[in-house]
């Protein structure tokens, strides 16, 4: 006798196969068979020409051990020109999550994500074609042994904190890395008697002033933004932006490390 | 009848077959040292394949009674530890001993509720505060094993040091560090250790609640006790202080792992891949419990790290 788990997978299978007519409009498969993906295309990326290409590089857990905090890297680099790359999670109550028009700095973006519950994190990078280039990964929000649902910040003294920034640069012979943190809520406005309150853009200059690369934020990215960004070689690099209530943040970074402070 | 109307009734049958009434783990006591029992979980995570059994269970029978070591992930594995006892002896059942929080060591006290549970204090305040969302979350990943389950908090604390019971001495010692409050039992009679999940052997050591520097610690002191037998949490028994030395080696790689990635700038989702070498690659499930030690452990280590960059807030 089959177990009732086979039955299950079995029976599950079965039903994909019954609810799932061919998404072939778009003369392409959807490689992760996303229930939403004809939306996410209308909605986000406009309707226009797509193409699934594993060039676009989504690194992310199989499974979300801390739905609050699910690390993710986007690299589009492998297309060459990009000039813009848009980050969603389809099965989220908010799908957009971010926004980057690379500018000067190399089309990858590191971030850290709000899951509700297992869902395709995907990244539509605009390719010098002129056409969205479409890669991405399930994760499973089911978490995994011992896993205890994250209870979310802990600090009482966020509001005092709020738009404070730590970060630190990287650079090698042609880039820069900038790995930085910006202490914000992050409110997704879905907490009853809590309104949305996020970080909504951040631009990235150098000492001349000439903006390196720009970044649009939406309420999915984590509490507190951990943000990897991989910027043209500069030995400061200056952040500025705002929330969406008007709050600043602004701050340089500069080559090297604080040791006196520590 | 059309074929969309049969294809839709037999995928409505397939849920209709028969799953319900208890889900049998084929407990199977083994006797390692004169009347001390083990019963090994598989080096696996939680599936509905293995119902949560994943964990090793003790229990002493001693000439007044049983003393058990933690009660399994659900109420079916309590009943049937219980079950399993009662087959072997007609002594009653003495006391439980909860190791430390986590459910697959805990879930099972249901079973248990007439007789002691005894956990350290930490464990009790960890299982109060969390016990339910480990029991959904269990519920979650183990599905129909975990019917009727609820969690029973420790009634009793413990305190260290040692305790005759039916002619055994057993030293019973506090250590942290793989949670906030972890429990061993040393039955200095027979010289079985129970080192629950302070010490894995030939899986991967789980991290929800660890702080690595305490667990290092913890390791030392464990391997300077005398003992002849050790049973980890996970995995085989062993004699010498192997698995010690194994739970160690991850650890320690893990932290520096961990520690030169965030060095060199690398973000989260970066680190995710792991760079280790095979005697940790070896380590069964160590994929998916290494990702989930990065999302664990790793975000304090960066903070650490991008806290010491050059930075002018403006």
């Amino acid at each position: 006798m089959k177990s009732i788990d086979q039955r299950l997978f079995l029976s599950c299978i079965f039903l994909c196969c019954l609810v799932n007519p061919s998404y072939a409009q778009q003369g392409q498969t959807d490689p992760l068979n996303s229930p939403m993906w004809e939306d996410m295309h209308r909605s986000l990326l406009g309707g226009t020409s797509v193409v699934f290409d594993d060039r676009v590089q989504v690194l992310a857990p199989v499974d979300a051990e801390d739905s609050m905090n699910v690390p993710v890297l986007v690299d589009a680099s492998a297309l060459g020109e990009v000039s813009k790359i848009v980050v969603f999670a389809e099965l989220n109550p908010i799908h957009k999550v971010l926004e980057l028009e690379p500018l000067h700095a190399k089309p990858i973006i590191g971030f850290r994500i709000k899951v509700q519950q297992a869902t395709p994190v995907r990244a539509a990078a605009l390719a010098g074609d002129g056409r969205w280039h479409v890669g991405g990964r399930i994760v499973d929000a089911a978490g995994g042994g011992c896993t205890l649902p994250s209870i979310g910040s802990e600090n009482s003294d966020w509001a005092s904190r709020m738009g404070e920034v730590a970060g630190r640069l990287w650079s090698n012979q042609d880039s820069t890395r900038l790995r930085m943190r910006v202490m914000h809520p992050m409110d997704t406005g879905l907490v009853p008697g809590i309104p949305a309150f996020y970080i909504d853009h951040l631009e990235f200059h150098d000492a001349n002033g000439e903006i390196l690369s720009r970044l649009f934020l939406h309420e999915p990215v984590s509490e507190n933004p951990v943000l990897t960004l991989d910027l043209p070689r500069r030995d400061s690099v200056t952040v500025v932006g705002t929330d969406n209530n008007g709050n600043p943040v602004k701050a340089r970074f500069l080559t090297g490390m604080n040791e006196a402070e520590k | 009848m059309s074929p969309l109307r049969i294809a839709i009734i037999l995928y409505c049958l397939c849920f209709l077959t028969p799953a319900w009434g208890a889900k049998e783990y084929g407990l199977k006591p083994i006797e390692i040292a004169p009347g001390t029992y083990v019963l090994l979980g598989k080096n696996e995570h939680f599936n509905f394949s293995n119902g949560g059994n994943i964990v090793n269970i003790g229990f002493i029978v001693t000439d007044d009674g049983v003393v058990v070591i933690d009660s399994g992930p659900s109420r079916f594995y309590g009943e049937q530890l219980r079950a399993a006892i009662g087959r072997l002896t007609d002594r009653p059942i003495l006391k439980l001993f909860n190791t430390h929080l986590h459910p697959d060591h805990i879930l099972g006290n249901q079973a248990f509720e007439d007789i002691p549970i005894a956990a350290l204090p930490g464990t009790i305040e960890g299982i109060r505060e969390q016990g339910e969302l480990f029991n959904d979350s269990m519920y979650r990943l183990a599905g129909a094993w975990m019917a009727g389950t609820r969690v029973v908090v420790p009634n009793e604390t413990v305190k260290p040091g040692i305790v005759e019971i039916g002619g055994r001495r057993l030293e019973l010692i506090e250590v942290d560090g793989h949670s906030h409050a972890d429990l061993v039992v040393l039955d200095q009679t027979t010289g079985v250790l129970f080192a629950a999940d302070v010490v894995f052997h030939g899986r991967t050591p789980t991290t929800p609640h660890a702080d690595v520097g305490d667990w290092l610690q913890a390791l030392d002191t464990i391997a300077e006790l005398d003992f002849k037998l050790l049973v980890p949490g996970h995995g085989r028994v062993v004699t010498d202080s192997g698995a010690i030395a194994q739970t160690r080696n991850y650890l320690q790689w893990l932290t520096t792992r961990l520690n030169k990635a965030a060095e060199q700038g690398m973000s989260m989702a970066e680190v995710l891949q792991p760079d280790a070498p095979p005697s940790i690659e070896e380590l069964a499930v160590f994929l998916e419990e290494y990702q989930r030690s990065v999302v664990h452990l790793f975000p304090e280590i960066e903070a650490k790290v991008l806290d010491r960059g050059r930075v002018v807030q403006e």
